[in-house]
């Protein structure tokens, strides 16, 4: 119990002693929070070795909130894989830091912090303070160490994230009044919540309060403008945290609890959320065509490739399901690795444009090597991870939705144009500039996400195995709700 | 032995990895060894493999090796198939690749990068291997994208040079035109029989929905021609001809452009005749285009590419007339020849210090008599001359194609011109090249027969020459097709065109001057504007697209709601101007509406 609820208040703690230990001694933060997450690995670890686990404390019993937290598969690879990329954020910022490098450590662990209780909350109050609460550090972390344009990202990220939770909080409160107008109490539990009877028409507009706070997450046309303003300015490691992880805050939701909610609305709607995620697929790489710079390019294919998620979701198959969670992880590594190389070169080269950029090959081979594996994987390589996920959302979705899923198949010729003008600008061509290529530290977290692309685009086994048993229940659900088109 | 089955892909593979494990430390006769040693012991098992699969009677054999996408109604599985068809594309793989890595071992030796470049070319030999061993589509489709990988990477593999930048570019994204097709096939073929095991589909019910086949059959084709370089996604793969020469022998003549044939070859049951007939329509057409533009190419290897595309094209036309076994025969024969033909043209170009012009060669004969020899092999073999490999496996394409009911003579009588332009633009290439005076001033050396850069050229000649005693038997893979004899004088016309062809060139030849007017000549050597107008259609469309919404349309609902808040605030802001009157004013002002709406 105390484990599972480590997994939030640990990471503010030792936060603050970071921040405490760097105003001590220079460079010692790095270490303490590398430290840190090391051992909320350990504990991720061996909590899941324990099996599906749950706490409940009473918190506002008036108002029937508990601090409700429940840990299983699913769970533990979104936890798991926050951990490793915060671990990545870290590395990739070891030394790029340059002003108030405690108050960093301070946000990262933060932003960990409430990500994880996304991850973990079972009560919608507690899943709603978390998700405000990770708002916070990305913020700040935008905010005070982004780049040139930051404040107006900050802001604009901030409203954005904003807005649309306050629609996901206003759902939340009707959903726990109709519970008491129901139940006689109020209630603020997931468990209980999908047992309440609602009319569709209600039903459908307090799913659609939800959808919109998780479509501006993942994000999906048209709320996605924040996205690519974010994910230039941002630092490194912020960008790595928002693509790698926050986007997938917005899946998880939906995975947890919209469609456990509101079978029947979801249903209804999916043919316009289908539509959503086949356009954010093909406007998503259309965009990213559009871009020179590196780091915008890389953000509208976020946008592309969240859109297989949308559409893997609400087409509400198996195999759609499990290819949506290969997305998740898979996208999480390669636009990781991609906006680590994207950092690398603007610390070396003061640059983002791709027109400054060009025969960085001959340099820089290890960088070109890796960028080359990272690029491939984003554009569905199969054998690399994210054609695993693609693949399945498409198989699966083209079941119910085959126009849907053939017009998603444009991402295939989509995303070789964007991703060769990413590769070919960067690093082929004419010799413009000349890079140090990758050393030590950075060859080692790059060799790891090659690796873990190439081990997950064989061996999906893992990734399934652990959100089997959620996804199982999501797909019981879709059969007990007969309201397919 | 056919347990080891896997060892043959996986030894590419390994080779690959280590030498980019390995990158930068390795010295350059170790990289060589490995790149070449590891295609060798591939060969060697392949033949081990199929001198047992042979003597097992040619059974069908699968190699389970791991699960890799767990669905489960229909695990796709990492697992091998080989049967007679994917015995003889192995055989072709290594059995051609060997050679054309022995002779890149030469080629490239002096190249700096030449580590990077056995990675490529391990690996696409790995890719490739897996494309045609893969017991089903998606683990095929891997190979296929990865062979498209590689070949990206060979095209640009002289990155430093924009055009061969732009050239890999290009073949990457239009082969991917033909990818997506493919991919909507699996994704409809996975819906029909819910599993994508080719043994699995191939031997169900294929009685299915005829409008659904008739759409997999429309969009496999799809995929086969845009890596098969034919109409209508042909236009990549002249431009292909920027990678190193060994490259271009080994994927863009012997065995990635193939692939589509391989592909058609292997799905044949889904095909229904109407698709039939437009492969064969496809492949004729393709053949007559490309046999037009290698007539006035200048470029000795964009010929040669131009070539492979008709040669192909004669594939498809076999292909089209239910003549996979003869398809995949010519398939095997070019491989041999068209090697042949590249490997030589390389040396040539290399001899003369990089130059591809044929304008400026000539003469080559007296100079290099053995390299010239292995051009002539080469070329007596592509015009389908009598003992000769190409003549075996293209006469049995035309028959078929007169006798099909898919096909029939009409396409015959196209695939016979095609002949003649075959003809035209071989001895047209062997009288530029190795006849007249020389147009330059180089004086190459010919190399000694037992040179390293001659003895893998002994092998591909030999293959040419004798390749058509090899004669591979289908017998559980294809139905047998229709028997029967064509008339003698049909089976020896195009003998008789193809000398026809040779008088036409030897008149043109002592005669000297163009005789096509030069727009026509401009437009054959253009390709026949297919880049003109995919230019205009798409190219131009989406680079305006993409300039014009750079800043993303969808940005301003949100912008105009921000100037709109501003705006408000600035308005506000005016009221505060700290003069104390205007203050007064506004307090009474307001007291006043107060009082009126009370009053009112």
């Amino acid at each position: 119990m105390v484990a599972l609820s480590s997994l939030i208040w640990c990471p503010v703690l030792l936060g603050i002693l970071s921040w405490l230990a760097e105003r001590r001694l220079r460079g010692a933060g790095n270490w303490v929070t590398l430290g840190a997450l090391v051992l909320l690995l350990f504990v991720s670890f061996y909590l899941g070795a324990m099996g599906d686990s749950f706490v409940s404390l009473s918190w506002f019993s008036r108002f029937n909130i508990h601090f409700t937290l429940f840990y299983d598969g699913l769970a533990q690879l979104m936890v798991v894989m926050t951990l490793l990329l915060a671990m990545l954020a870290l590395l990739v910022s070891w030394r790029e830091i340059d002003r108030r490098h405690g108050f960093f450590h301070f946000n990262l662990m933060f932003s960990v912090a409430g990500i994880n209780g996304v991850f973990l909350a079972a009560d919608l109050f507690l899943f709603f303070l978390c998700w405000e609460a990770m708002l916070l550090p990305m913020t700040a972390l935008i905010l005070i160490w982004g780049h040139e344009n930051r404040r107006y990202a900050a802001i604009k990220f901030f409203i954005f994230t904003q807005v649309s939770g306050l629609l996901m909080l206003l759902s939340i409160i009707a959903l726990a009044l109709f519970h008491q107008h129901s139940q006689g109490s109020l209630s603020f539990s997931l468990n209980e919540l999908q047992y309440l009877d609602l009319p569709i028409d209600v039903q459908f507009w307090l799913m659609l309060g939800f959808f919109i706070a998780f479509a501006v997450k993942l994000p999906s046309v048209p709320f996605h403008t924040w996205l690519p303003d974010a994910h230039t300015q941002a630092p490194t490691a912020g960008s790595v945290l928002l693509a790698g992880i926050l986007l997938k805050t917005g899946a998880y939701g939906l995975i947890r609890v919209l469609l456990p909610l509101f079978p029947e609305a979801a249903m209804s709607f999916a043919p316009v959320a289908v539509t959503l995620g086949v356009i954010s697929i093909v406007y998503g790489a259309l965009m990213a065509f559009s871009q020179t710079d590196f780091k915008r390019l890389v953000a509208y294919s976020s946008i592309s490739h969240m859109g297989f998620i949308l559409l893997a979701l609400f087409s509400w198959q198996a195999i759609a399901l499990q290819g949506a969670v290969l997305v998740m992880v898979a996208h999480g590594i390669s636009s990781a690795g991609l906006f680590c190389v994207a950092g690398m070169l603007q610390h070396r080269l003061q640059s983002r444009e791709l027109g400054e950029m060009g025969g960085l090959w001959a340099s820089a081979p290890r960088m070109a090597t890796v960028t080359l594996v990272f690029v491939m994987a984003g554009i569905g390589l199969p054998g690399l991870a994210n054609f695993n996920g693609e693949f399945l959302s498409l198989l699966g979705s083209f079941a119910v939705y085959p126009l849907h899923a053939v017009a998603a198949t444009l991402a295939i010729v989509g995303s070789a144009l964007y991703g060769l003008r990413l590769f070919q600008r960067t690093f082929q061509g004419p010799v413009h500039t000349e890079v140090e290529d990758l050393q030590g530290r950075e060859l080692l977290f790059c060799g790891l996400l090659v690796l873990a692309l190439v081990y997950f685009g064989v061996q999906p086994h893992l990734i399934l195995e652990a959100s089997a048993a959620s996804l199982d229940k999501l797909s019981a659900l879709a059969s007990f709700s007969e309201v397919r088109p | 032995m056919l347990e080891w089955l896997y060892l043959i892909p996986l030894l590419p593979l390994i080779s690959a990895l280590l030498l980019v494990a390995l990158y930068a430390i390795l010295p350059r006769l170790i990289v060589i060894l490995l790149g070449v040693g590891c295609l060798t012991l591939a060969a060697l098992l392949t033949a081990l493999v199929g001198w047992e699969f042979y003597q097992a009677g040619a059974e069908p054999v699968r190699v389970l090796l791991f699960n890799w996408l767990p669905l489960t109604t229909a695990p796709i599985n990492v697992s091998l198939y080989l049967d007679q068809l994917s015995m003889l594309m192995m055989a072709v793989v290594t059995g051609v690749g060997w050679p054309i890595h022995w002779y890149a071992a030469s080629y490239m030796a002096r190249d700096k990068d030449v580590q990077r470049f056995f990675v490529y070319m391990n690996l696409f030999v790995f890719a490739m291997l897996m494309l045609v061993l893969s017991d089903n589509l998606v683990l095929l489709y891997l190979g296929w994208e990865g062979v498209g990988l590689c070949s990206f990477l060979l095209i640009g593999f002289w990155q430093k040079q924009a055009e061969n930048v732009k050239a890999a570019k290009k073949a990457f994204v239009v082969t991917r035109v033909g990818d997506t097709a493919l991919m909507i096939a699996l994704l409809m073929l996975f819906a029909e029989f819910g599993s994508l095991s080719i043994p699995a589909i191939l031997h169900s019910d294929l009685s299915i929905n005829e409008n659904t086949l008739w759409w997999i059959g429309l969009l496999l084709l799809g995929g086969a021609v845009g890596k098969s370089a034919q109409l209508p996604l042909q236009t990549w793969l002249p431009d292909a001809m920027a990678g190193p020469t060994p490259v271009s022998a080994l994927i863009h003549a012997a065995t990635m452009v193939t692939a589509g044939v391989y592909l058609v070859a292997r799905m044949h049951p889904l095909f229904e005749p109407q698709i039939l007939t437009l492969i064969a329509w496809v492949g004729a057409l393709t053949l007559v285009l490309a046999g037009l533009s290698a007539l006035v190419q200048t470029d000795i290897k964009r010929v040669l590419a131009y070539s492979t595309m008709s040669q192909i094209g004669y594939m498809f036309l076999g292909l089209g007339a239910m003549a996979y076994d003869s398809a995949i025969f010519h398939l095997m024969t070019h491989a041999f020849f068209k090697a042949l033909l590249f490997l030589t043209a390389g040396t040539i170009i290399l001899k003369l210090h990089h130059q591809q012009d044929m304008r400026k060669m000539g003469g080559i004969f007296r100079k290099l008599p053995l390299t010239s020899a292995f051009l002539l092999i080469g070329l007596l073999a592509l015009v389908g001359m009598p003992g000769t490999a190409g003549f075996f496996s293209k006469e049995a394409i035309l028959a078929a194609t007169w006798q099909a009911d898919t096909a029939g003579p009409l396409l015959w009588c196209i695939a016979l011109f095609g002949v003649l332009l075959t003809s035209l633009y071989s001895f047209r290439l062997l009288f530029m090249v190795c006849l007249g005076q020389p147009n330059h001033s180089y004086q190459p050396q010919e190399y000694s027969a037992a040179s390293q850069w001659v003895l893998p050229l002994w092998v591909l000649a030999l293959l040419s020459l004798a390749g058509g005693w090899i004669a591979p038997d289908f017998g559980r893979v294809f139905t047998a097709g229709q028997a029967g004899h064509l008339a003698w004088y049909l089976q020896w016309l195009p003998v008789a065109v193809t000398l026809l062809g040779l008088l036409l060139v030897w008149c043109q030849f002592s005669r000297s001057g163009g005789a096509i007017p030069h727009r026509l000549h401009q437009w054959l050597q253009d390709g026949l504007g297919f880049d003109w107008l995919y230019n205009k259609l798409l190219v131009q469309p989406l680079g305006c697209v993409a300039r014009v919404n750079k800043a993303d349309i969808l940005e301003s609902p949100y912008r105009f709601v921000a100037w709109l808040n501003l705006s408000i605030n600035q308005l506000l802001v005016l009221t505060q101007n700290g003069r104390v009157r205007w203050y007064l004013y506004a307090t009474l002002a307001g007291c006043f509406v107060m009082l009126g709406g009370l009053l009112w």
